[in-house]
């Protein structure tokens, strides 16, 4: 039993020590395991970022520290436990160098423990919720994560006039993440808040909005997953919410450039706090903006497209500085303190908590020409996760 | 409260038209049809295409979704459904289950994951108040279109001759074959009618639920709620039952938000147990 | 024909069945065997062979009983989170897990049982499905005890025995999964062929018959129940164990339908059934999502509408005809 173990143990320690030491064999690519919802009601995650890595690679070349980058895509269907199956399997049979993707907060936790083990990155590129970084030390976001987003719109909010809140939020890790952070940043402020979560599944807002019609607060600060932002506007709108002096503010999810263009003039107005908006005013943004929609007829990016070609350009820069050395532990190395000029503005990997420093931007949903945009007016500058910050 | 009253009843409607398709076709034929919440979605998706590419006005797309939902019903009714009657309930389900599974897929594919929207009318914008009750236009318009509905199909249910020949039908299939009803015709046009009404009310949805890919599954306990509870030989059984529903979901939803999600659920285990051949079932031999 | 001839060849027509047949045999040496064939897929397998365990467990009363069930998710939820939370508050132990799902499972079939007893089969679907939903609903809830939507984090496992750890490469987990299956199938086994097995086909062939005969029926369908909800406890628990996370996905609705699936293909009520559903079913999954990661939900679902309308007599005809060659391999398979 035990000679088995051992020799169970030293066969574990070879395939691991093969896998990682990648650099002996440097003309041999370098493999991203790319694990997306492309399928499922979270696809459309998977599709931008999806979008964004082939981008990139076109872009920017697939060659990056003398090492070519082959990027291996696996749909998980947004189902944690496929996630982990894969993540594994590309550790183990495809020898993966990094794992990247994962479109939801249980996808990257629940992947969490393999990066750990197999001391193989894992770049979060759309997953948002704060802790997901301290789930393992391999962890590298280059998404944005809730809290980083909604408290600025506190301050900001309480800035401009708005004394009484009332958040909806759906009711899992994210929503409860936006509301908390909102919540507490806004009290402290010295305005006062009511809170109402919405069921994950949930059809009809109806009774949601008549709560706050009734509250009459000055502004209702909202979280929903992106897909249902739409659908949450107009019944707003329907209700007369925006008549009756409501103003609707929240994180730019629910104003996602995705869809933004379908919902109308529903959108207009509303105030978001966000890390990136399509018509971010910057040459390096035009310019991805145009190429991306030259790729993708039909579609406009989003703030998950950034977080994608965003995670590549970071395993590039981290395997530019290793000069190709693609083993975990080099690689984490280089990513901590990275920084570079990103299309959302100036980004470092704060070194201490692998999670993305950037500007926050206060927008506001408007026509620019015949298309709707969401315009920025208001920079906040170099935002920590404001959850880890106060660790 | 009464607006929230209001809000739960045009919710209520609108499962009914999508619902009582499914409860006729399962009266009649005994056939438990999961994939009825793909012929909403595609009424839903025509009338948004009907507007997007054709410019079609709101009220001509309506129609139109429900003549293409009934088209397509007929033909897959013909082709595919009509070798399923006889297996068993399980071979059923799982027929209907893999459509359900293409009608997805192939969606996504031909349309994208997104979200689709429709932009209302000017006139069915917005809301006014009635003595205090802030009324949405467009949720009385729902709250009408589907009232006239619900009491033409109860009239023609009741009172015309095709209405009693399906409720023969209904009753017992073979009986009523005997006595010379063209039962598979009957059930064809009720196919195709049921499937239309699914159509008609994925349109009328979209604005209150939304539609994406996923919507027949998402939607698929919903309709199967109503058709259960309502029990499948009338139409006023899953007509009370989705009012009840509807109002029960949103008046619940807004009194104890905490526990929102339950009530729809809990209440129908509760109405199963204690009728459990649906809320209005006549009782049967 | 004398009493006691007949008596004899119902009682040998009745052994018949619970002799072990070489093909059986063959089938758990290869399970055992794919240890060693594929090394690069323990995953999969490991997969495969949780799902062939839960897929057991709905065969025990779908296939046995007639109990037809859309939420049968709610018995490999319950026994997920409580084989989890065990793991993370208790002890990290692999059996007191793999108990505790089963016990907590079993004690949620027993407790839903009545509600399953009654009705037709359209209300069973529906009570079943609502039973699920409500405990999805709960388990997204109460966030502090289960993790909520970002599933239960942290669940260390002590090694199997003591003696082995689980690895990254699904060794362990292969091994110990499967040999609970195969545990948990030898009593299963057991429990078809006994009378009370006996008792339960005649209650799912007519149950006023098998009521005036004497069967308590309501009695022993809430038996077979709670034993099929500890059996997807164990599956539950097995899978939170060896992929040491539980996510809420493990009570979602595309579970229980899933399973019916696979116990469509493979067959209902011959016990393999199950485990051969799960190996098609994950064979095909893994297949198709390979080469069109997009739309594989397409193909399955035209695979399951041909397979329903036309297929299913082919591929069973085609495996009852091998198994005949062979011998019988066990009278439950003519459903």
């Amino acid at each position: 039993m035990t000679v088995r173990r051992t020799l169970l143990g030293g066969m574990l320690g070879l395939a691991l020590a093969a896998s990682t030491s990648g650099f002996a064999l440097a003309q041999e690519a370098v493999k991203i395991g790319l694990i997306l919802p492309m399928t499922g009601p979270f696809a459309s995650t998977g599709k931008q970022i999806d979008a964004a890595v082939k981008l990139f690679l076109a872009r920017e070349g697939a060659t990056h520290g003398g090492r070519k980058l082959e990027v291996i895509l696996k749909d998980d269907a947004g189902n944690a436990d496929a996630t982990r199956r894969l993540a594994q399997e590309l550790v183990v049979n495809d020898k993966v160098s990094v794992l990247a993707g994962f479109g939801l907060t249980p996808l990257a936790m629940a992947t969490a423990q393999i990066a750990t083990q197999a001391k193989v990155p894992e770049i979060v590129m759309a997953a948002a919720t704060a802790s997901i970084t301290e789930a393992s030390p391999y962890i590298v976001r280059t998404s944005f994560t809730l809290p980083q987003a909604s408290e600025p719109m506190a301050h900001w909010a309480a800035k401009n006039g708005v004394k009484k809140v009332f958040t909806v939020v759906t009711d899992y890790g994210p929503g409860i993440d936006a509301e908390t952070s909102f919540a507490n940043t806004f009290k402290e402020a010295g305005g006062t808040v009511e809170s109402v979560r919405i069921p994950l599944r949930n059809p009809d807002f109806a009774p949601f909005l008549q709560r706050v019609s009734e509250a009459k607060p000055d502004a209702l600060f909202v979280f929903v997953p992106s897909g249902v932002g739409a659908q949450f506007m107009k019944q707003f709108i329907e209700r007369g919410l925006d008549k009756a002096g409501v103003k609707l503010i929240g994180t730019g999810d629910v104003v996602d450039d995705d869809i933004l263009e379908g919902m109308g003039d529903v959108a207009l107005g509303a105030i978001t706090t966000h890390h990136y908006s399509a018509a971010h005013d910057s040459p390096a943004n035009k310019a991805f903006v145009e190429a991306f929609q030259k790729a993708n007829p039909g579609m406009r990016p989003n703030f998950m497209a950034v977080g994608g070609y965003d995670g590549m350009k970071l395993i590039a820069k981290a395997l530019d500085a290793t000069k190709g050395d693609a083993s975990g532990d080099k690689l984490i190395a280089a990513m901590k303190g990275a920084s570079w000029e990103s299309v959302r503005g100036p980004v470092k990997i704060d070194p201490d908590t692998r999670d993305i420093i950037q500007n926050i931007y206060v927008r506001k949903t408007q026509k620019l020409g015949s298309e709707l945009h969401n315009v920025e007016f208001e920079t906040i500058k170099d935002v920590k996760d404001p959850v880890k910050a106060r660790k | 409260m009464l607006t929230i009253l209001f809000d739960g009843i045009a919710y209520g409607m609108v499962l009914f038209v999508l619902g009582c398709g499914l409860s006729v076709t399962m009266g009649l034929m005994n056939f438990v049809n999961l994939a009825h919440g793909a012929f909403a979605m595609l009424g839903g998706y025509v009338a948004v295409l009907a507007m997007q590419r054709l410019g079609l006005p709101f009220l001509a797309s309506l129609p139109l979704a429900f003549l293409a939902a009934a088209l397509v019903g007929v033909v897959l009714e013909r082709l595919i459904y009509r070798p399923m009657y006889t297996k068993s309930h399980l071979d059923q389900v799982m027929f209907s289950i893999g459509l359900v599974f293409m009608a997805v897929a192939g969606t996504d594919w031909l349309m994208g994951s997104t979200q689709q929207f429709i932009r209302l009318p000017d006139w069915l914008q917005g809301r006014f108040e009635v003595a205090g009750i802030g009324i949405g236009r467009y949720r009385l318009f729902v709250i009408v279109v589907c009232g006239l509905l619900a009491v033409s199909l109860q009239w023609g249910f009741t009172r015309t001759r095709f209405g009693s020949r399906l409720r023969a039908a209904v009753d017992d299939a073979r009986v009523a074959r005997g006595l010379g009803i063209p039962v598979n015709r009957l059930f064809a046009l009720t196919f195709a009618l049921g499937s239309g009404l699914a159509g008609l009310g994925g349109a009328l949805g979209i604005e209150l639920m939304g539609l994406d890919p996923t919507f027949p599954l998402k939607f698929m306990i919903y309709f199967l709620i109503v058709v259960t509870v309502g029990g499948t030989s009338s139409i006023t059984g899953p007509f009370f039952a989705a009012m009840l529903l509807g109002v029960a979901d949103v008046v619940g939803k807004y009194l104890v938000p905490q526990v929102g999600a339950f009530i729809i659920y809990a209440l129908m285990v509760v109405l199963l147990i204690t009728r459990p051949h649906g809320l209005f079932a006549r009782a049967r031999a | 024909m004398t009493m006691p001839v007949l008596e004899t060849r119902v009682r040998q027509a009745l052994f018949a069945s619970r002799r072990w047949h070489p093909a059986e045999i063959v089938f758990w040496c290869l399970a055992f065997a794919a240890f060693l064939l594929f090394p690069r897929n323990l995953l999969l397998l490991n997969e495969i062979a949780i799902l062939a365990l839960f897929a057991l467990s709905l065969d025990l009363i779908l296939g046995y009983a007639g109990i037809v069930s859309l939420g049968h998710a709610a018995f490999l939820g319950m026994g997920a989170y409580a084989a989890g939370l065990l793991a993370k508050h208790v002890t990290a132990d692999p059996f007191a897990g793999l108990l505790a799902g089963m016990g907590a499972a079993g004690l949620l079939g027993l407790v839903t049982s009545p509600l399953v007893l009654r009705g037709t089969d359209l209300t069973r679907l529906m009570i079943t499905l609502g039973v699920a939903l409500i405990l999805y609903e709960l388990a997204n809830s109460f966030s502090t005890l289960t993790g909520g939507a970002d599933g239960l984090q942290g669940i260390m496992m002590a090694p199997v025995l003591g003696l082995f750890d689980f690895d990254i490469f699904g060794r362990t987990a292969y091994l110990y999964s499967l040999s609970v299956l195969f545990l948990l199938f030898l009593i299963a086994r057991r429990v078809v062929h006994s009378p009370f097995g006996l008792s339960l086909r005649a209650i799912r062939d007519n149950p006023l018959r098998a009521a005036a005969s004497g069967v308590p029926n309501d009695r022993r369908l809430a038996a077979v129940y709670t034993l099929a909800a500890a059996y997807a406890g164990a599956a539950g628990a097995l899978l939170a164990q060896t992929t040491q996370f539980v996510s809420l996905d493990v009570l979602d609705f595309h579970r229980s339908a899933d399973l019916m699936l696979v116990l469509i293909i493979g067959g209902a009520g011959y016990l393999y059934g199950g485990l051969i559903g799960a190996i098609a079913f994950k064979l095909l999954q893994d297949l198709i999502a390979s080469f069109t990661p997009q739309y594989w939900m397409f193909w399955i679902g035209l695979f399951l509408v041909l397979f329903v309308l036309g297929g299913r007599e082919m591929i069973h005809g085609a495996v009852k005809a091998a198994a005949a060659r062979f011998a019988r391999l066990g009278k439950g398979a003519a459903r």
